[in-house]
């Protein structure tokens, strides 16, 4: 193996961790949510700060095998590949924190009638079986499966679509409840760049696999 | 737009070894291309094929066709020295001949029979400031070329090659003998020479390579295994040969 092989390894060692570190403040401020276990917040704090301790790495990591090694083809690529994913990943992970924290402002737990309503969970789901996809998708490197998340965040966006009405009813009949209300929207709008943040993700992996440029061509995806 | 140089299917023996396997490929004129692969793959074999170089070797079999602005450089009745003229030359070490810097520039021209001294004063100070060499030696042009460091040397052998006005120029690993701050100013040079000059490279040094060239050609084994624009080989090569060589995995 050569010296730049093994500094590619141990890159891709430390953004696949950094995916996973993600994937669990995803499900966790899931919990937070279901469970309005608020005990879970700390950890997501906590965790929090190693997501952007992890990010700097990556981004040093790549600067240095940029400069230092003039990577070309497959490397160049995988190596701009995951500075851009790492970004992406860290804004997941913001977004995750930031749901812990609006969970953290509320007093009573959401009604069951709001988050069935909004379909909340559903989007959880969505988000994370689709982070967990791209992760799977990474580290098989398997762009057929890749290809398969791309366009999948068509659910999600509905689902943000369809909450501003559901919402603005809810309040209408429970004008109490305007501040949880609220706040629900507010986790919504954070998952549904969730999603923006893993469809970015998986065109960054088909630009690594395949060496084609999807951005700003939605209609060419699939 | 016409091709400057083309080759069609040509392959080239050493006695019985097989140094090119029918190699195809044409040249814009005004453009850099580099010739990359591992030692031994035959690009510098290729690259002496449009001035007639490898002519000097005993034993060499050419078959094919090799053309230069139209013409079949390889036909029966060609001027080799008008070909060269036609195509100037830089090698890997620069080989100054034991001459002042002005003779060194103006040694070409004088073969070429131009022996007024304002036409010479003239051509040789054009070239040395094409060569981006003029600013550094204008003060002492009678003095020995020797007496330059190694990077002006190599700006001055590229000066003494312009000054016959060629139309193509070879570089056979010309900064490969260069410190990094010469090899920039030769890389500079190439940048700007392509206004002007068909510029092919021979290089190792693949970041050279990215740097210079607007398209690229990576042989192996005497075959030409990819050729396309610089930065998309670089980016997306269409060979996994090209591929693992250019990555370092090659072998």
């Amino acid at each position: 193996m050569t010296h730049l092989e093994t500094e590619i390894q141990l890159l891709k060692r430390n953004i696949v961790e950094m995916w996973n570190l993600v994937n669990n403040q995803l499900d966790k401020s899931q919990q937070t949510l279901s469970n309005f276990d608020k005990d879970l917040i700390h950890n997501i704090k906590v965790n929090e700060k190693m997501v952007d301790t992890f990010e700097l790495m990556i981004d040093r990591d790549c600067e240095n095998i940029l400069a230092l090694y003039s990577p070309v083809a497959i490397d160049l690529r995988f190596v701009l590949s995951v500075l851009k994913i790492n970004y992406n990943l860290e804004r997941i992970g913001d977004y995750a924190s930031g749901i812990s924290k609006l969970v953290d402002d509320l007093e009573n737990p959401i009604s069951e009638e709001l988050i069935n309503s909004t379909n909340i969970f559903v989007m959880f789901n969505l988000c994370q079986e689709l982070l967990k996809d791209s992760l799977n998708s990474f580290e098989t490197e398997n762009n057929w499966e890749t290809r398969n998340i791309l366009g999948r965040d068509k659910a999600i966006n509905k689902i943000n679509k369809e909450a501003t009405k559901i919402v603005a009813d809810y309040i209408i009949k429970k004008p109490e409840d305007v501040l949880i209300a609220m706040n629900v929207l507010s986790v919504i709008r954070k998952l549904e760049r969730v999603g923006d943040h893993i469809q970015n993700i998986a065109e960054e992996l088909i630009f690594y696999m395949e060496a084609k440029v999807l951005k700003h061509q939605k209609k060419k995806k699939n | 737009m016409e091709h400057i140089i083309t080759t069609e299917l040509v392959s080239l023996f050493y006695s019985e070894f097989q140094a090119l396997k029918d190699i195809s490929i044409d040249f814009l004129p005004n453009t850099v291309t580099a010739l990359i692969g591992p030692s031994g793959c035959g690009k510098s074999t290729y690259l002496r094929l449009f001035n007639r170089m490898n002519d000097l070797i005993d034993n060499v079999k050419i078959t094919g066709k090799v053309t230069i602005e139209g013409e079949d450089i390889y036909k029966k009745d060609t001027n080799i020295v008008e070909l060269r003229r036609k195509v100037g030359m830089v090698f890997q070490k620069p080989n100054p001949f034991p001459k002042s810097i002005f003779e060194n520039v103006a040694y070409g021209l004088r073969v070429n029979g131009v022996n007024d001294m304002s036409v010479l004063k003239e051509k040789v100070e054009f070239s040395l400031k094409q060569s981006a060499l003029w600013d550094e030696v204008k003060d002492k042009l009678k003095k020995s070329a020797f007496e330059l460091s190694g990077g002006q040397q190599q700006r001055l052998c590229i000066a003494r090659a312009l000054a016959i006005e060629p139309s193509i120029i070879l570089m056979d690993e010309p900064a490969s003998a260069l410190d990094p701050i010469s090899t920039a100013k030769i890389e500079e040079l190439i940048y700007e020479l392509k206004n002007n000059y068909t510029i092919v490279i021979v290089t190792h040094n693949l970041q050279q390579a990215g740097r210079v060239s607007d398209y690229t050609a990576f042989f192996y084994i005497g075959e030409l295994i990819e050729k396309g624009e610089t930065k998309e080989l670089f980016i997306n090569p269409k060979n996994i040969k090209t591929q693992n060589y250019i990555t370092g995995r090659f072998g």
